[in-house]
């Protein structure tokens, strides 16, 4: 949405409130949902990619030098990518206060 | 307008000779409405079907509580059905029997017109089964002068395809058959 | 005009749906609905239409199924009766809502308990609020030529509704009579194919059915009840419209004998057409009775109701469904509304009568005029009665 939904008035809205801006959820900031964030220790990661295919929010990104990183504008700080690492490399540690 | 009350028993055909009466109506660019008695099908038990005929568009859609004319498939009616009730005193009534017309109107105490054909004798002859529906329409005809022989073949022909012969010839020899008094 | 041909009414509303051009097509046999749903199956079965029949496992999936048709741009059509618009009530909404123009036809029956199949209105009251357009026809001609209209109205860019027939179980569905059937060609030009403004397709992604916070829900509610309104005009030009190509002239609020009459019947759906003879009977004997019947009851036509019927001095609303506990039934709770706010306004009387299926003759109608002016006479101000039932 190109706006906050407060600030719609009825007028205003699609012909059955269709959503015709294919993606838009991609602006749309999961981010501050947590309280814990993954932290990776690039020296136990393996690049098996596990934590980018259960990641639910698909919250994690290759970077250039071959690590999945999670984009923490979206990261909801569930905590599966540590959960399901093999090798322990990641870990949940609580978010600091902004 | 004309009120045609049809009574059979479940299975007998009373709401098909209803349909027919009126597709044969409607073929002769009259107006015309057919109606079971609404309800759960019950095979063998006591049915009444209804049919209003009109040069004009008909706009009642009650049942018929005071017929023109009484038509019953299945003469076992006549003695635990008051067939003739709310009959209009110039009404009529045509019925499957093997009694005569005058022990009929006995049987029933009126003195409107009766009509009687035996349907289950020329059914059984013709169609081979004791279905009254065509049989007894050919009387009404011929009772009534409602509708054009003719004007039965085509919707005879739609609804019974490669039996709608034999049904004609059912038809033809109630209408001979008939006795009115 | 064209040739009348006889026939089964639930006939003549499947062949409607068949020269409409209907892409999708999903229901469950009910009684009394089933004769309609058999004889589309037939036509699909023999190639005579190209659409998709889908024999679904329940009601709630009949019309599951035709949001996600109608969403792709396909025609679609449903109809049921009673209990199965119960279970499909759920879905009525997400219809609606989405603006999705499907066309249903409900073949009106009571709702249970005690277990009866017979007609009367309270199953669609059950949904009356569903923010469909809703009509009630009167006759196996109506109910044909509304397929039609509905898919019209109710696709046009301004309205973008899904619509209710609502035609009398058994009394319509399974009566023979004449019907004008309207030759395909005609038939084409009045019903262009349909022309969706959103639809689900790869090429142009859209999202329906989305989330709503209550920051926003309001406004969205807003907007559709706004639109619901505004179909009005449209109905109108599009009745006009077909009364020109058909000589078949319809309108949302219609009147017999009415404009000089003290006392008038109020009707909805078939009982008007026995309504009318019971008027001319009470005629000849120089009674001033007339009849208003609503055939437009969602978006319910208050400037066309007020019209027809503030002269009067009295209104004998029928109506054919219970409102339990509540003010009376539907149809008179709206009239009333309808008329509240006029400084003379006449005194309503609100009888249920024809409750699953009882039979109602001119007669009764008689009898009900009866007794309504002689109780407003009285001084009676909220006269509302159960008619027929043994004490």
């Amino acid at each position: 949405m190109t706006k906050p939904e407060s600030e719609w008035t009825w007028k205003e809205l699609p012909v059955g409130n269709v959503i015709l801006e294919p993606g838009n959820a991609s602006s749309y900031r999961t981010g501050d949902w947590k309280s814990f964030k993954p932290v990776l220790n690039k020296e136990l990661c393996i690049h098996c990619g596990l934590c980018y295919i259960f990641c639910p929010d698909m919250a994690y990104n290759l970077d250039e030098e071959g690590y999945f990183i999670a984009d923490l504008f979206y990261c909801k700080g569930c905590g599966i990518c540590a959960t399901e690492c093999p090798t322990r490399a990641i870990t949940m540690v609580v978010e600091e206060e902004k | 307008m004309i009120e045609i009350r049809f009574h059979g028993r479940g299975g007998q055909g009373a709401v098909t000779s209803a349909e027919l009466l009126a597709l044969a109506a409607i073929h002769e660019g009259k107006y015309a409405q057919a109606f079971p008695s609404f309800g759960p099908e019950r095979r063998g038990a006591p049915v009444v079907a209804f049919c209003r005929i009109n040069d004009k568009p008909i706009r009642i859609r009650a049942n018929i509580y005071e017929p023109d004319l009484v038509v019953v498939l299945d003469a076992s009616l006549l003695k635990i059905v008051n067939v003739a009730s709310g009959l209009k005193p110039e009404g009529m009534i045509v019925t499957t029997s093997k009694d005569s017309p005058e022990k009929v109107r006995e049987i029933l105490n009126v003195k409107n017109r009766v009509g009687v054909v035996d349907a289950v004798k020329i059914a059984l002859e013709v169609l081979g089964l004791p279905i009254t529906n065509t049989t007894m329409l050919g009387s009404v005809v011929k009772a009534s002068g409602l509708v054009q022989k003719e004007s039965f073949i085509p919707p005879f022909k739609e609804r019974f395809g490669r039996i709608a012969e034999k049904n004609i010839a059912a038809f033809e020899r109630a209408y001979q058959e008939t006795l009115i008094v | 005009m064209g040739k009348r041909v006889g026939m089964e009414v639930s006939i003549a509303a499947a062949e409607a749906v068949k020269q409409a051009n209907v892409d999708v097509i999903s229901a469950y046999p009910i009684t009394p609905q089933t004769h309609i749903v058999e004889h589309l199956s037939e036509i699909v079965a023999n190639g005579e239409l190209d659409a998709e029949f889908f024999c679904v496992e329940s009601e709630h999936s009949a019309m599951s199924i035709c949001i996600g048709s109608e969403a792709t741009g396909a025609r679609s059509f449903t109809c049921t009766s009673a209990q199965g618009l119960a279970l499909m009530a759920e879905m009525t909404y997400i219809a609606s809502g989405l603006r999705l123009p499907i066309l249903m036809i409900v073949a009106n029956r009571t709702l249970s308990a005690p277990l009866s199949i017979w007609n009367d209105h309270s199953d669609t009251m059950m949904i009356r609020d569903c923010g469909w357009i809703q009509f009630f026809v009167e006759n196996g001609q109506e109910v044909y030529d509304h397929v039609f209209i509905s898919y019209r109205v109710g696709e046009d860019r301004s309205v973008l509704f899904p619509t209710i027939i609502n035609m009398d179980g058994f009394i319509l569905s399974h009566v023979i009579e004449p019907i004008e059937l309207i030759d395909q060609e005609k038939v084409d030009k009045f019903l262009p194919p349909y022309q969706p403004l959103y639809r689900l397709h790869p090429d142009q992604p859209v999202t329906m059915g989305a989330f709503a916070l209550p920051a926003i829900f309001a406004e969205t509610k807003k907007a559709q009840e706004v639109a619901l309104r505004a179909s009005l005009p449209k109905i109108l030009e599009v009745w006009k419209e077909f009364g020109d190509l058909t000589g078949r002239y319809y309108h949302p609020v219609e009147t017999y004998k009415a404009e000089d009459a003290e006392t008038l019947l109020v009707t909805m759906g078939s009982i008007g057409e026995t309504a009318s003879v019971a008027v001319d009977r009470m005629r000849e004997e120089g009674r001033s009775v007339g009849l208003v019947k609503i055939r437009l009851w969602r978006p319910f036509p208050f400037e066309a109701l007020k019209q027809a019927t503030l002269h009067a001095k009295n209104l004998v609303v029928i109506d054919r469904a219970v409102s339990v506990g509540g003010p009376g039934g539907p149809v008179a709770s709206e009239v009333k509304a309808a008329i509240y706010g006029e400084p003379l306004r006449p005194t309503v009387y609100n009888f249920i009568a024809g409750i699953s299926g009882r039979d109602v003759a001119p007669f009764d109608f008689i009898k009900m005029v009866d007794k309504a002016e002689i109780e407003i006479e009285e001084g009676k101000k909220d006269g509302y009665e159960l008619y027929g039932v043994r004490e």
